[in-house]
Formats: structure tokens, sequence, C-alpha cells
């Protein structure tokens, strides 16, 4: 997810999204979702909180985070690029691509740029299955990505975009 | 006068830029002032001519695509707004085009027609007329109606909805609950079908479940949505909203007091989640690991309460069948496998996209007479079909009829329909190590066959691409596959071998000849 409008820790913000969600059954993911899109990832201290709200030990929270590869509790670069590792994709070369991001990028998977711009993901389906190699900015999934369509994307990531409100 | 026009918004035609063609022809249009109305459709699911750009005219609707930004001023001056004009990417009237011409969407038949999220486009179009027949009918007649349908599970399982739905209609909840959670956590790689219900047809989603609400006498629903699927979700949340103010959902659904009430969740990137007693688990807030069976769903499910639990896709049926009725549906298919699939053709294919058929025809048909062969125009080597834990197929299968029965008869899953293909440069040793190593990635950890046998699989794989005892170590990963089948809790460890074996059954050179080249090498 991109992470330009996501906020810092905040303990006040924190607590009143948690108070919101806190009565709805199984909550859990629901406020660990409502964190993450605010502060770009679960921080440390929002588990006390979370734990405390849903009368769960932290423990129990940090099952959770820990199990779903969408939680993370560090914070990522400011743009999440997510490359498709796939059935589908590999057919239509996504190998190849993952090698080269990497590579330009200096990066492993679940490791930022040094200038903290990018945080590269591995992701498994994004259901442009016949459009592939595939990989998500944001919310924004991009089709038929090779390697040259791979560094324009990444050089478009590189300039903050202004946009323009209609 | 105004032109319609037609530019689609699904996840695949914006990944192909169809957000900016969209504002571009606004934009051009009024530069050469032409009155154009630009709506935004779901997709026709045919994606090598996305983005499809389609105006209205009397005769029907005309097609161009696949329409790049630097298409749009020819477009104009060929006044392609006039539908059937001469242009590079006229397309002539789409609904002629054979790819599309040849399907039956039962289930897709509003597919790229209405404004996904335009409850006045889907009550236009067939819309909650299900709805209104089974408000009529008393539950059993609705559970008699599936059943008579002969519709299957369409996630994979292929377990007759008719048979699941009165098992919780007759179970006591001991809260006086019971639930509706629709499985839409898409995670096998090749399928988009889900996808597209959600982004492009939300309403038809909304109104299977709420039917299924009233066949069992469940008063909530759940839709778990992966959250690979940002757009599906916003859809769906767009149509529950606007069906919450026109009665179609809540405590008195089309002035009958019938209460049903749907809410959506978001998954968190965990494949196993689309197990259902790993989904429930999650639905709870918990891990996802997977629970042991029995007790069934069906009778201790979602909050320990008794619970449909259903694939979009199978929920997407329902609506057609009681509309049109149960004998329409079933009147189509082959064997034991009734109605229709959506079948998705992807991969390594010419003219990939959604292929709804009723049962039967071949693979061979599927991949080539509509696919086209491959989108590298190199020959078609290995087919996997039912996504990451289904088989391999040679082309000595190909042939095989799309039939759930008829594929397991080839040690094979027809699945959700997926069909993803690979040209001649594939290394099935490769693909067989994925298979292991999406197992390693996505187990939920709870059974040791899964868990450690996913990671010893890798181990050995990659012990015989190194051409390290090559026999023995072969010999060594056909008793783990074994081993994992037989032992394993769910499908996730019990399929994972699937594609291993199939791969080492009908592909066993590349394994071999990784072996080969390696002790070559050695000996150099």
């Amino acid at each position: 997810m991109t992470t330009s409008k996501a906020v810092a820790w905040e303990p006040v913000t924190a607590q009143a999204i948690i108070d919101e969600l806190k009565c709805k059954p199984g909550a859990l993911l629901p406020i660990l979702h409502a964190i993450q899109d605010r502060f770009s990832y679960v921080p440390e201290e929002a588990v006390s909180l979370i734990a405390q709200a849903l009368k769960l030990t932290r423990a129990e929270v940090h099952g959770v985070i820990s199990f779903y590869h969408h939680f993370r509790t560090h914070q990522p670069g400011r743009h999440v690029v997510e490359i498709c590792r796939a059935e589908a994709c590999q057919a239509q070369g996504s190998r190849a691509l993952e090698a080269h991001a990497k590579s330009v990028l200096e990066v492993d998977y679940h490791q930022t740029t040094a200038d903290r711009n990018i945080t590269l993901e591995p992701v498994y389906c994004l259901g442009n299955c016949s459009c592939g190699p595939s990989i998500r900015v944001g919310n924004d999934i991009h089709a038929d990505v090779d390697a040259t369509r791979f560094d324009e994307l990444v050089e478009g990531l590189k300039t903050d975009r202004v946009e323009i409100l209609s | 006068m105004t032109f319609r026009i037609h530019v689609p918004s699904d996840t695949t035609a914006k990944a192909r830029g169809a957000d900016r063609l969209a504002r571009l022809i606004e934009i051009v249009a009024e530069e050469h002032k032409i009155d154009v109305d630009v709506r935004r459709n779901g997709t026709r699911g045919l994606y090598w001519i996305e983005p499809l750009v389609e105006v209205d005219t009397a005769e029907g609707r005309y097609g161009f695509g696949p329409v790049k930004d630097s298409d749009v001023e020819s477009l104009f001056a060929a006044e392609f707004w006039k539908g059937n004009v001469e242009h590079d990417l006229a397309l002539g009237l789409v609904e002629e085009i054979p790819y599309l011409k040849r399907q039956e969407r039962f289930t897709f038949s509003r597919l790229g027609i209405t404004d996904p999220v335009s409850l006045e486009d889907y009550q236009a179009n067939d819309g909650f007329k299900g709805l209104e027949n089974a408000i009529k009918l008393s539950s059993q007649q609705i559970v008699d109606a599936v059943k008579e349908s002969g519709l299957r599970g369409r996630g994979g399982a292929a377990f007759p909805t008719g048979i699941k739905w009165q098992t919780v209609l007759d179970v006591e909840s001991p809260k006086n609950q019971k639930y509706i959670v629709c499985n839409a956590d898409e995670g096998d790689s090749g399928t988009f079908a889900d996808r597209l219900v959600m982004e492009c047809d939300p309403y038809m989603l909304i109104e299977g479940m709420t039917i299924a609400g009233l066949a069992v006498g469940a008063t909530q629903g759940y839709i778990y949505c992966r959250s690979e699927y940002p757009l599906s979700i916003e859809n769906l949340n767009k149509a529950i909203n606007t069906a919450y103010e026109n009665n179609l959902l809540g405590a008195d659904i089309l002035g009958s007091g019938n209460h049903f009430d749907l809410e959506v969740r978001m998954g968190a990137g965990a494949y196993i989640c689309g197990e259902e007693t790993s989904l429930l688990e999650s639905l709870e807030g918990k891990r996802g690991l997977v629970r042991a069976k029995p007790p069934l769903p069906a009778i201790v499910g979602l909050f320990g309460q008794p619970t449909v639990v259903n694939n979009v896709l199978s929920l997407a049926a329902v609506p057609f069948i009681l509309d049109k009725g149960a004998k329409a549906y079933a009147d189509v298919g082959v064997g034991r496998s009734r109605g229709t699939l959506p079948f998705q053709v992807a991969g390594n294919v010419k003219y990939g996209g959604l292929v709804e058929l009723a049962f039967g025809p071949t693979l061979n048909e599927l991949m080539f007479e509509f696919g086209g062969g491959t989108r590298s125009g190199r020959p078609l080597r290995a087919v996997q079909v039912g996504g990451p834990l289904g088989a391999y197929l040679h082309e000595s299968q190909w042939d095989t009829p799309l039939g759930y029965e008829e594929f397991s008869q080839k040690d094979a899953v027809l699945g959700h329909g997926g069909v993803v293909m690979f040209d001649d440069t594939v290394d099935m040793s490769e693909q067989a190590r994925f298979s292991m190593e999406f197992c390693v990635a996505e187990s939920c950890g709870k059974c040791t066959p899964c868990r450690i046998g996913s990671t010893r699989g890798v181990e050995v794989i990659d012990r015989i691409r190194e051409g390290k005892n090559v026999d023995a170590n072969m010999e060594l990963l056909s008793d783990l596959c074994e081993t994992m089948l037989d032992g394993s809790l769910c499908a996730m460890g019990g399929m994972t071998p699937f594609p291993v074996q199939s791969a080492m059954k009908h592909f066993t050179e590349d394994f071999v000849k990784n072996a080969a080249s390696a002790t070559q090498a050695k000996e150099v």
C-alpha cells in the first residue's frame, strides 16, 4: 500500500480506531487493517492497546499479526511494490522480472531500498492472470510488466506526483 | 445528440490503462465539440482486446480495441462514436465476436453490459428477479430448487450446494443464529471469476447470499474477500450500501418481513484462508488454522453456529436458478457436472479471458478454439488446471472433457476453473519445486505432513535438480508425496503433491535432464 497518506504513530488515534471497531464480532482483523491503513504498519505500541480492548494477551495479538502476510510490524518505504510470483505470471516471464527488480532496487523481498522509497514484497496472485506479469503499487495493478515497464514505473515513484483535484 | 461510450473499469482493464483512456476520450470529445457520455461498464472479460471501448447504436454496441492513448485521435477522426465505421481497431458488434457469442453466459449474463454499482442497470437486466421469486417460496422449496439444479460447489470441492443448504436448514442453532459466509478468498493463480463477480456485478452476489439466507434461515452474511482485491471490496461496499437504502438488505427485504444483513470482511494475504475452516477462524479474528472435520461447518461453523460456506460462483449461480428455473440450469452440462462453469484462460495464452461454458467441451477446445494457443507463439507444453494445487496436464490429456468426474479420472482437478498455459520453455522440475515452496509459504502449520513435508520437498527437489542421487531422491520424493497426500489435515498439504506428481510422471525428462547435465558438469 502506498504510504504517503499514512500518519505517524498517535496513541489517541489508535485508541479511537480500536474503540470504533472492538464491538464487531471477530473484531481483530478489522482493527489490524484499520491500524495498518492509518499508520502503514502495526506498531508494537498498538499491540498492547488492541490486546487490552479485546481482552486478549499480547501474545495472541502478535500471533495473529505474524500469521498473515499482509500485516507488517515495521514501517515500510514510501511505496510498496508487490510482484506476483504465482504460476500464471511465471508462464509469462515473472521469474525474470523478479530477478530484474531485485537487481535494480538492490533489495530482496521484504526489504526496503536504501533511500526508504520502495519496499519490495512478493504476492501470490493479483487476479490479472491473462495479462501478466502483474505488479501492484499501492492499490494500482499494472499488467504486462517487463523489465522496461518496471523501470518506468519505478522511475515514476522517485518523484512526488502532484495530483490535481477536479 | 449525446453519444454513449462505455470504457471498462475492472482491474485488468485499469491495469491496461482504461482510467486514463476514459478521461482522455472526454477531453478529446470536448475539443472536437462532440457530446459524449462516457460510462464505465465492468468488462466483457475478453482481455486481449482490453481496453475495449464500446459505443451504443441502434443495432447494438460496436467495439474498438485494444485502445491505447495514442489511438484516441484516430478514433475521433474516424467518427467512432457512430459505431459502424472503418478503423484498424474496429471489432464490429461486440455481441457478435465469436469468443463471446459461443459462450453460455448464465452467471455472467450482465458482464460488461452494466455499470457495476448501478442498481438501476442491475434491475433492468433481470436483477433481483430470483430474490422476488424466492420470497414467495418456503425455505424447503428454495433448497429443493438448488438441489434440482445440480449446482455443485464452484470453489473446487464440487460438493452439492443443495445438500449443504439442507443440512444447515435442518440443524437447530443453539444461539438461534445461522450464517451465510461467502468464500471470496480467490487465491488460485489463473483464476479471476470471483473478482469479476464482485467488481462487475456485485448485486448478483448480494442477491445470491440473500436467497441463501432465506433458504436456511440465516440473518447474517459475511463476504470474506482477499486483500489483494481492493476494487472488489470497494464495489461490494458501494452495492451493499445501495441495497440497504432500497430495502434489498436489512430488516424488511422488499417488504416481506425477511431479515438479512451483509458485511464485507477483508482477508490478509493468507492463501490457506480459502480453506473453509481456516476462513472461519480468520473471520472470528484468529490465526487461520485449519479445523479438524467433523464437525462440519454446516453444523458447527462461524462462532460455533450452523453456517453455509459457499464460493462466490456458487452463490452467484443462485439468482439464475431461482429466476430461470432449476431445470434451465440442469439442462446443460455433462454427466454429474450440471450447468455452466466460468473458465478462466490464463498464463501464456494468446486470447486470455473469461469463458463461461456448459460443462462438456474438451480442454483442447478451450485452450485453442478460445485461447488461440500461446501468446509467445511457441508450442504449448504443460497446462495447470485448478490452481496451485491442481495437476499439470500433458498433451496426451488435453482431450479430456471439462467435467469434475472426467478430470478426476485423469488424476486432475477442475477446481475453480483456472487454466494456466505454459509454452515449451517451462522447466517442470522448477514448477514442481515452486509447488512445494508455495506450500512452505502458505501452510497454516497445524499438521506435520504439510508443514514439514513441504520444506523437505523443496530440499529433495533441489538435490534432484543438482543431479545428486537422482534415482534415490525421485523415490524419496514419491514417498513424501504419498505421505502428504494421505496424512494432511486439509487440501493444502493433501493436494500440493498433485502438481509435483504430475510433473514427475509426465515430464520426467525435466528432472533427469537437469540431473544428467549436472553430472556432466561435475565430470568436466
